[in-house]
């Protein structure tokens, strides 16, 4: 929302290191989303989640 | 900044997520059925009869498979959450993000966690046999952090060290060995393990190609809408 426009010399400011923060964060978040789909070893998560780890090549059982 | 990265990676791994869904539905699915019967014992490989490469796998389960379509967009919902962060990353470096170039992303992305743990460790159909879970996930997460890291020396490096380097990476998994069975005594016929490896690898590089094009396309309409102009490079 901040830098977005410029192009070129993307300054390296307080606002571009709240960009990479922002970045780091969502990636934790999908970190967090594919072990729980695809790896977490919970009865109830495997179960529900089983046809989904085998067709996406998750090591499953 | 962040509710846009959120939002759209939430509506690209949604719509990418329901693609998939729909297509290992028809394409994997009934594989998956089919391994069931052996690995249940209800049919038996090489058994007293022969028996029919033909099967009645049921039809759809609405429960079993409205779950496989919730969590395969949440599955891929959790991908396009970091694909996008490292697309808009090497955006602000001056690369661009056309539909076009999100094709490729979203194909990369299938090459690092979906072929690249594949090629020692197939997906595995119901009821083949494996070694201990806990060994092939450590492996399995190792060979795509390698991965991932080549695929970024390879797309972003001009140097030849970097670039053996990342050669370096894609093989070692795979000269090392991923964790393998004692013995393979796995009941389902090779066939229909094969059917269901490629089923799910093919479905794997739909769903990814399309995550990253979706990807794209949702993080700059969003912000043409929410920032300043920055559409000239289509």
């Amino acid at each position: 929302m901040m830098i977005k426009s410029n192009t070129l010399a993307a300054p390296v400011t307080a606002s571009s290191k709240t960009g990479l923060a922002a970045l780091l964060l969502s990636a934790v978040f999908g970190f967090g989303v594919i072990f729980a789909v695809g790896l977490a070893q919970a009865d109830a998560l495997h179960d529900a989640a089983h046809d989904v780890r085998h067709a996406n090549g998750f090591p499953c059982h | 900044m962040f509710t846009r990265l959120i939002t759209s990676a939430l509506f690209a791994g949604a719509a990418a997520g329901l693609i998939a869904a729909l297509l290992q539905l028809v394409f994997v699915q009934p594989v998956l059925l089919h391994a069931e019967l052996y690995e249940s014992g209800q049919l038996v490989h090489f058994g007293a009869a022969e028996i029919s490469a033909h099967q009645d796998v049921g039809g759809l389960d609405p429960m079993r498979d409205g779950l496989s379509v919730v969590f395969s967009m949440l599955l891929y919902s959790g991908y396009a959450l970091i694909l996008l962060p490292l697309m808009s990353f090497a955006e602000q470096r001056g690369q661009s993000l056309s539909g076009k170039n999100g094709l490729i992303w979203g194909a990369v992305g299938f090459l690092v966690i979906q072929f690249a743990p594949g090629f020692s460790l197939a997906p595995e159909v119901p009821g083949v046999a494996a070694a201990d879970v806990g060994i092939r996930q450590i492996w399995w997460a190792g060979t795509v952090i390698a991965a991932g890291i080549a695929a970024g020396l390879i797309a972003f490096t001009r140097s030849w060290i970097a670039w053996v380097g990342a050669a370096a990476l894609l093989l070692a998994p795979h000269l090392i060995g991923a964790p393998e069975p004692e013995s393979f005594v796995g009941p389902v016929p090779p066939e229909i393990a094969a059917l269901f490896a490629v089923r799910a690898l093919g479905v794997g590089l739909i769903g990814w190609s399309l995550l990253g094009a979706f990807a794209a396309y949702f993080w700059r309409t969003s912000g043409v809408t929410a920032s300043a102009p920055q559409t000239s490079k289509a």
